[in-house]
């Protein structure tokens, strides 16, 4: 047995090191580099310990970042924009995602693998090019565009890129099939004779869908909205690339900072603050994920 | 009445999503052929933009850099992504379990600019304390696609082996297999169908990244969607739609073809 023992503890070692050298670290190193200062060098911040202004060797840790983030208005806008993007744009996908959904558990069984696959298919193509696909069918004479024009239904081209309502509709887009997944697979584990019974009982489908099938859905609910949810708050390509200036999400902001005005330690903390945004919604997600297996 | 409105509603909404998941790929294949520069008027049918696409020099290296990094990517995060499956499926308990779970679930969802951040930081604070590595370029962005998608290939296989009982592999070990002998030749062949999945999926999600590879890519190291991002930043151009067109065509037929192979697998009984 002592081949097992030892093959187990390496079994577990690696793939656990290798998550904690390349993913929890990194966070202790973010979360050090946001109270540093900004200074020009490589790598472009101010060491956390080293000589003060006497001469002494302390700790220099600085708040700063922290407090220009929560004084610049643009930040806070940046944090609401991103809160109120994802939590309608989470609504949105419910709201498609969930007939689509229910129609392909209620599917004959043979169709209903096709039917998956054509909602995940989109998924396996490459997000990038799914959003710069809006581009073309939004721009001012752009397809929808041009299509209203030439139906006389309007007269001027709609303004509908580098909007909010663009925003929306990419994060709906690209995160619907994240939606739809959990959902299924809950739907599709859903005792059809519960429906049989209620029917059976005088109840009408409308009030049986309500009172049956909506609360036994509502584990598939909440696990696709956290599914979509948490990724869309950090979102950079979508309000980069269909958004406006009165669009701007923590995600951009972060990119902006780091890569336009190389302020790492800024970056840093909008990183840790956002961090502070979706770590409940995660916990939540994990014992969903995890059902009870955890402990 | 209420009966029958329902059953118009859902099929309804089912050909609205359809519709709305493919409209804006479609768009992109039907103007992909389109002869004008201008990707919204329609001028007539032509490959020209293909053809293009075929002489774009940085197109073709940064799709053949990012081909590479998939491949070997994906390859490692199988490596790693089973093995974390493996421990959360079949060790119920051991010290920091709970830990080890958050850690495999995490990358799901995590925000991708915090994945890349962190990571650059880590590579920076590194290269400062023990010299590697040294820079930044496509081992850096080998690390970093190994570890966001390993949780990918961690799910799918902890699925697949929470699917079918211990007994195959309890009876194995009854008879004097080794461990190590029964994972090679009883539980692997077990899982396959999870493994083509896992390694399809990280090649993909490697293949298509952009927020987390632009953190921790070098000079030299510009992949795919790093090229489409500055040209799509530009403005529409007929060339990305050609590459859209293309990408899409080869997922279609490896998906299919790899759903099919599952399909059969499944329905074989175990041998």
């Amino acid at each position: 047995m002592r081949e097992g023992r030892a093959g187990r503890r390496a079994v577990i070692a690696i793939p656990y090191l290798w998550l904690l050298l390349f993913f929890m670290v990194p966070f202790a190193i973010v979360l050090k580099i946001s109270f540093a200062e900004t200074a020009l060098g490589i790598p472009p911040f101010t060491p956390l310990i080293g000589p003060d202004d006497d001469g002494k060797t302390s700790l220099l840790a600085s708040l700063a970042n922290y407090r220009l983030i929560g004084d610049d208005f643009l930040y806070l806008r940046a944090y609401l924009n991103s809160l109120k993007f994802a939590a309608g744009a989470t609504v949105c996908c419910l709201l498609i995602g969930y007939p689509l959904a229910y129609g392909i558990a209620r599917a004959p069984r043979a169709w209903r693998g096709l039917l998956l696959m054509l909602v995940i298919l989109p998924f396996w193509t490459s997000y990038l090019i799914r959003v710069y696909a809006w581009i073309g069918l939004l721009k001012g004479n752009g397809i929808i565009n041009n299509l209203l024009i030439w139906a006389g239904l309007i007269g001027d081209p709609l303004p509908l890129l580098n909007n909010a309502f663009a925003v929306y509709l990419g994060l709906t887009y690209s995160y619907l099939p994240y939606m739809i997944l959990p959902l299924y697979a809950q739907l599709e584990k859903l005792d059809p004779t519960l429906l049989e019974a209620a029917a059976d009982l005088g109840c009408p489908p409308s009030r049986a869908f309500w009172n049956v099938t909506l609360p036994l859905s509502l584990p598939g609910i909440a696990a696709g909205c956290l599914l979509v949810f948490i990724p869309m708050v950090g979102e950079f390509v979508i309000p980069d690339l269909l958004g406006g200036p009165d669009t701007l999400m923590i995600g951009k902001v972060l990119w902006d900072e780091f890569f336009t005005n190389r302020d790492w330690p800024v970056a840093s903390a909008l990183a840790v603050s956002m961090l502070v945004l979706v770590v409940i919604p995660m916990a939540l997600l994990r014992k969903h994920l995890g059902g009870g297996e955890a402990r | 009445m209420i009966y029958g409105r329902r059953r118009i509603f859902v099929p309804l909404m089912m050909l609205l999503g359809f519709c709305f998941l493919y409209g804006p790929i479609v768009s992109l294949i039907v103007y992909s052929f389109n002869s004008s520069r201008l990707v919204t008027v329609w001028a007539g049918f032509s490959t020209h933009w293909y053809s293009e696409l075929f002489h774009n020099d940085a197109i073709l290296t940064a799709a053949l850099l990012s081909l590479r990094i998939a491949a070997i990517s994906a390859t490692g995060a199988l490596v790693l992504g089973t093995l974390a499956g493996f421990v959360l499926a079949r060790y119920r308990r051991f010290h920091g379990r709970g830990l080890f779970g958050s850690m495999v679930t995490a990358p799901l969802v995590m925000p991708e600019v915090i994945t890349g951040l962190s990571l650059l930081l880590l590579f920076v604070s590194l290269e400062s304390i023990i010299g590697w590595p040294q820079g930044r370029g496509v081992l850096t962005i080998l690390i970093a696609h190994m570890t966001f998608t390993l949780a990918f290939v961690a799910v799918v296989v902890e699925a697949r082996l929470s699917a079918f009982d211990m007994s195959l592999e309890e009876a194995a070990l009854d008879l004097g297999a080794r461990p190590l002998k029964v994972f090679f030749v009883i539980t692997l062949p077990l899982i396959s169908p999870a493994l083509v999945a896992g390694w399809l999926l990280a090649f993909t999600l490697s293949l298509d990244d952009l927020v987390i590879t632009s953190f921790v890519s070098g000079p030299a190291s510009t992949t795919l969607p790093m090229v489409i991002f500055s040209s799509v930043r530009l403005g529409v151009s007929p060339q990305i739609n050609a590459l859209a067109t293309i990408l899409v065509a080869t997922v279609t037929v490896v998906v299919v073809i790899a759903s099919r192979l599952m399909l059969t697998n499944e329905k074989r009984p175990p041998a």
